[in-house]
């Protein structure tokens, strides 16, 4: 089963290009790959709880694996009670074990 | 099991992105993960490793050059490598020739070598994995 990891480090209200990476997201779990959506820098302002980021309600029901950046949480004051029910905080460690793994990883 | 290497292909200026600290956190994890580490620097990644970085003063805060501890990213690239050859499992940082060229951006921390596209692409076809880190 292909794998994908999907970092989104931009601030996910300045564009549309979040929403699109979603859609992207979505698609790949459609067609059968294990993703997951790793959140890093201002990315990681779309997974506090009181976030206005449908999108990702939608990926976790798709079973998109949701992670922020707990150092990137922590420089922006938010802490893991703040983020939303499907975001788990996560170190970049995870990250690497990913790419050990051989998944496909897009920056964005 | 042969170690499992990583390549790194980093774009950014120094002093210009927080993708710089994230590139570093992240190979630095993977360094104390036991993973082998390769970067090739393109555009104006090629001046991290630039040995005339100085830390600085900060008058405004009345901050001495102790006390600022501003970040120096060629500090930052030799403590990388210092600590992937404590494992044993040397780090090759490759610089973009042309890049390193239009920018002058010729003093930099030892081991640091010279090289083209070319070599990324060897990099990536001899490597576990790659991550490409783009400019916006």
């Amino acid at each position: 089963m292909s794998s994908y990891v999907l970092i989104e480090s931009r601030d996910p209200f300045e564009g549309r290009g979040f929403g699109q990476r979603c859609d992207l997201a979505a698609a790949l779990v459609v067609h059968g790959a294990t993703v997951t959506l790793f959140l890093l820098e201002n990315g990681v302002l779309a997974g506090r709880g009181t976030a206005q980021a449908h999108e990702l309600e939608k990926l976790a029901r798709h079973g998109v694996t949701l992670l922020a950046d707990e150092f990137a949480l922590r420089e922006r004051g938010i802490t893991a009670g703040e983020l939303a029910g499907h975001v788990k905080p996560a170190s970049l460690d995870a990250l690497v074990e990913e790419l050990g793994a051989g998944a496909v990883v897009l920056w964005n | 099991m042969p170690t499992k290497s990583l390549t790194f292909l980093l774009m950014d200026a120094p002093y210009e992105q927080t993708r710089t600290a994230t590139a570093f956190r992240l190979m630095d994890a993977a360094v104390r993960m036991g993973f082998t580490i390769r970067v090739f620097a393109y555009e104006g990644a090629v001046s991290l490793p630039v040995t005339q970085q100085k830390p600085h003063p900060n008058a405004l805060h009345g901050r001495n050059v102790d006390e600022e501890a501003h970040p120096v990213p060629h500090v930052w690239v030799r403590s990388l490598m210092q600590r992937a050859v404590e494992r044993e499992k040397p780090l090759d940082w490759v610089n973009c020739g042309l890049c390193v060229d239009e920018r002058g951006a010729t003093e930099v921390v030892s081991g640091v070598r010279r090289g083209s596209p070319a070599d990324f692409w060897k990099m990536v076809t001899g490597t576990d994995n790659a991550l490409v880190i783009p400019t916006r």
